[in-house]
């Protein structure tokens, strides 16, 4: 294992900080032949727009493309679950000659008459960019006839990475925007975007906001609500979530809607409680706010500090890699992991940019690993390397994990708790801490002991 | 209700397709693939149909999936995928160094009309494939069929591919297992060698996707069929084909190619299938069936007699592939169970034409649909209830909606372990089946009868 190649064409989206000068390539696609990690445009716009619970979301395509994204992700939904089902147009041979677009309208009308949701989303996959259906025009004709809004999503996998497929996703959800009544919006109102309520985490962080005396008038899109979406640009500052998934909804409405921006993380104390801090400072007219935003934090930090020690003791350091599909979120991850005492030694992003591998390099120890769009192979050979004692991943990544003896945190969509927010951090400690120590390892030939 | 959506009244919906019941034919490609050893599975396409089957695969086995893709992009989906699968043969052989790669197609790559014989040809002629290794591939365009087509595509793709024909013959038998669980195909092979039969199971993925933990990661790990026994099946007494759908081609090839003669059986689920795979088995390499094999199938008869009182009447929704649930339906009525909604995903007008036979007796009236859905499904275990469902791990939902004993069965289970473990063929996997059955059917007997009537001994 440790003799393995790594393509040139890969070398500068691998790092060692402290051995090389920094000049690493990224967002480009994935070599043709790797055991890339990446998803599809496809993937990136289902992602975001799915957990709009009252809505229909069909997608337009052979049947695969709706079969591997039914209700693979934990985004919760305290009402309607329309979005838990899966809609497809299962394209047959027939369709791709003849093109897909009377199958389409005639699904469209069906599930709109059967299911009543209040909007309905058109993914495109790559089929449908080839054979060319005029998606749009039958969404129109669609939305014109059933009086719903009914969005196409261009999101045919190959035009581009899973970042292009949020965009895709927010230029359809920015067309829901502006329709619903605002006049009863508090002057000191966000909305909270690129929250996607995996294992209820919306709730959380809207919870403290109000607690803040702050209006959450729409999560775009954890449990989110058509109806909610329409009358978002009645609020006066947008909280931005995550690098890469809504910053282009956040710019549109901006642009749009004058609605500034700040952006955010829900992970770890410091990031947390930053995050609330931001926000409260642009209300400043308003002192209260902060004064709120004061307590809620002391108290929330006092509540759970206690604990977080104890896992410390047991953590101290231990050591981390992370794969995650987003930058941002592994700065907050290794600020949390510092929290437990814990070093990071290798981390990886599917999207990250450029600036975003800068920070991370600033952030990270002299020999740590900082690798884009890596894979399986790469991930373990560092991973046994930097004999780590935690992986922190997604699905394909767990069993790799486990295969080697490591423990695992999932901090993708197939996570069940949250993890965001304070208590998530507490969470998180406590399933790291669970993994990390857990005595199985001990059976492993990894870290096999007399017994 | 979290399928609450699901509405009583049954309409024709030819325009869609709603939770639906099978998915593409990649998927089975690439299961088929990693049942040879040192195969990377590589999917020509884009990357998210790859992370998707992958992804899919791993959730169902809890194992590492390896499989390369073309990654193509709006240039490749103009110009076709050449210049990518030449650039993806050579990149893999030098990093990764698999033994063989076997290539499927996508839904893109098949609507573009890229010739992989052709580029695979011209990247043996410019040196891209080592000495000694190899690249084929099955074409799998996902808007036709399933994902049963694709492993069935794939399977022929490894005979057309890679068997011999020598001339001298060999004293092994073929067997094709069909779209089945590597813990089936562990124990397809364990009667074979009770039975003293010498044979070439293809594709295998046992020890590939049941693989033990070593410490280490493997690319390509133990299990699999190799290249060489690939080559001697040319040379075979005969083939057994189990499960028409999934192995009947890739059998027909073989005797079409090396005229290996075969057989093509139903997958021997239950104790009527079983028996005619060993009887098969048998007559094909010449040998008589072993005492082990008659104390396993005695055992099986001995649990059906014993609580057959369990199973008369009940009715019973079936949801999967169309092999595995013809001869599931056959084994559930011959314990005098009456599957009355049976759908696969499917497509093929041959499924329903079976399964009417089989449940002939039942004297209710039965359901049957090939190429149907499980919104539909669901909404015939409304108008006409059931005792028990068998389905993959979608069937969860409506088994907590509707307060139905749910018996999980099929393609993709999520959230259990045992199929990558425990077989569902041969008597034992007959035994593993009823008691899956039966645990769930008294179960929910002991919770809804009255205290005076709870029963200890059942
Ligand atoms: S495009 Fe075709 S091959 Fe890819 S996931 Fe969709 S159905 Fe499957
Ligand atoms: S066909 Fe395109 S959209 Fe569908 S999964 Fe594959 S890459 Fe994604």
């Amino acid at each position: 294992m440790s003799t393995i190649h790594i393509l040139e064409e890969r070398q500068r989206q691998i790092y060692q900080k402290g051995k090389q000068p920094f000049d690493m390539i990224c967002d480009k696609v994935s070599i043709a032949g790797s055991v890339s990690q990446r998803a599809c445009v496809f993937c990136g716009s289902r992602v975001v727009l799915y957990p709009i619970a009252d809505a229909l979301h069909l997608v337009h395509g052979p049947i695969g493309c709706a079969a591997y994204t039914w209700d693979i992700r934990g985004a919760l939904s305290s009402g309607p679950q329309l979005h838990r089902l899966s809609f497809s147009t299962d394209l047959t041979e027939t369709d791709v000659i003849f093109g897909g677009e009377t199958k389409l309208y005639k699904a469209l009308t069906q599930l709109i008459d059967e299911h009543n949701p209040k909007a309905a989303f058109v993914y495109s996959t790559c089929i449908v960019g080839l054979i060319g259906d005029d998606v749009t025009s039958v969404c129109k004709k669609v939305a014109k006839e059933k009086g719903i809004p009914v969005l196409p999503v261009h999101s045919e996998g190959f035009k581009g990475t899973k970042k292009d497929g949020y965009k895709a996703a927010c230029d359809a959800l920015f067309e829901l925007i502006g329709k619903g009544p605002v006049d009863h919006i508090s002057p000191y109102s966000i909305n909270i975007l690129g929250e996607f309520n995996i294992g209820g985490e919306a709730w959380i962080i809207r919870d403290y906001y109000e607690r803040m005396g702050i209006e959450v008038v729409s999560v775009m899109t954890g449990d989110g609500r058509v109806d909610d979406a329409g009358k978002s640009h009645g609020a006066k500052l947008n909280v931005v979530q995550c690098s890469g998934s809504m910053t282009h909804l956040a710019l549109a409405m901006e642009k749009k809607y004058k609605i500034p921006f700040i952006r955010v993380s829900y992970f770890g104390i410091e990031d947390m409680a930053q995050a609330l801090y931001d926000t409260a400072a642009h209300f400043k007219e308003n002192p209260a706010i902060m004064k709120n935003t004061r307590e809620l934090v002391r108290e929330e930090i006092s509540g759970m500090y206690p604990q977080l020690k104890k896992y410390r003791t047991d953590l101290e350091g231990k050591k981390a890699a992370i794969y995650v599909g987003g930058a941002f979120k592994a700065f907050s991850l290794i600020k949390a992991l510092k929290h437990l005492g814990m070093t990071t030694v290798l981390v990886g992003s599917q999207t990250g940019s450029k600036d975003d591998y800068e920070i991370l390099r600033q952030m990270c120890d002299e020999g740590t690993v900082i690798v884009d769009d890596a894979n399986p192979v790469e991930l373990s050979k560092y991973l046994i390397e930097k004999d780590a004692d935690l992986f922190i991943g997604g699905v394909k990544e767990r069993p790799i994990a486990y295969k080697l003896g490591v423990g695992f945190c999932d901090h993708n969509h197939e996570r069940k708790i949250p993890l965001a927010g304070f208590v998530g951090m507490l969470n998180f400690a406590k399933e790291v801490h669970a993994t990390v120590t857990s005595p199985v390892w001990q059976l492993t030939p990894r870290r096999e002991r007399s017994y | 209700m979290l399928f609450r959506h699901t509405t009583n009244k049954v309409a024709d919906r030819k325009a869609l397709n709603v939770n639906p019941a099978k998915t593409c034919q990649p998927i089975g490609a690439m299961y088929a693939a990693l049942g040879i050893h040192g195969c990377l599975p590589h999917s020509h396409g884009s990357q998210g149909c790859c992370a998707y089957h992958r992804s899919t695969l791993t959730r169902h086995y809890k194992e590492p999936v390896m499989a390369g893709t073309s990654s193509f992009t709006e240039g490749a989906s103009v110009f076709g995928g050449q210049a990518n699968l030449v650039q993806a043969i050579d990149n893999i052989f030098t990093i990764y160094d698999p033994v063989v790669v076997a290539v499927h197609t996508t839904c893109l790559s098949e609507t573009i009309g890229d010739d992989i014989t052709q580029i695979t040809a011209k990247a043996k002629e410019s040196g891209k494939i080592p000495e000694g290794r190899y690249v084929f591939h099955a074409s799998t365009p996902s808007y036709v069929g399933s994902h049963v087509t694709g492993f069935s595509s794939m399977t022929k793709a490894m005979v057309d591919h890679f068997a011999e024909k020598s001339g001298k013959k060999r004293r092994q038998v073929n067997i094709i297992p069909g779209y089945v669980e590597p813990s089936d195909m562990e124990e397809i092979k364990r009667i074979a060698k009770l039975m003293k039969v010498p044979c070439v199971v293809f594709p295998d993925t046992s020890n590939v996707l049941n693989g033990p933990q070593t410490g280490k990661y493997e690319m390509f790990p133990r299990g699999g069929v190799t290249i060489e026994e690939l080559k001697t099946t040319g040379d075979s007494l005969g083939t057994l084909g189990l499960g028409k759908l999934a192995s009947g081609p890739a059998a027909r090839a073989l005797d079409t190619k090396c005229k290996v003669a075969c057989q093509v059986l139903d997958l021997p689920i239950g104790l009527k299938a079983t028996d005619r795979f060993v009887d098969a088995l048998r007559n094909m390499a010449g040998v008589n069936v072993s005492d082990d094999i008659n104390i396993e199938r005695g055992k099986l008869l001995d649990v059906i007699t014993d609580m057959h009182q369990y199973f008369f009447g009940k009715k019973v929704a079936l949801i999967g592939d169309p092999d595995q649930l013809i001869s599931l339906t056959e084994f559930l009525v011959s314990v005098d169970m009456w599957p009355i909604h049976i759908v696969t995903g499917t497509p093929g007008k041959k499924f329903e034409k079976r399964i009417r036979e089989i449940t002939e007796d039942i004297p209710v009236p039965v359901n049957v649909k090939a190429g149907g859905d499980m919104f539909m499904w669901h909404q015939w275990i409304k108008n006409d209830p059931v005792d028990l469902m068998m389905g993959n791990t979608y069937v969860k939902y409506i088994s907590r909606d509707e307060d139905i004993p749910f018996v999980r069965f099929g393609f993709p289970i999520l959230d259990r372990i045992g199929h990558s473990y425990f077989p569902t063929v041969g008597y034992r996997g007959g035994l593993r089946i009823l008691e899956k059955i039966l645990d769930v059917l008294l179960d929910r007997q002991d919770r809804d009868s009255p205290e005076e009537s709870f029963e200890l001994v059942m």
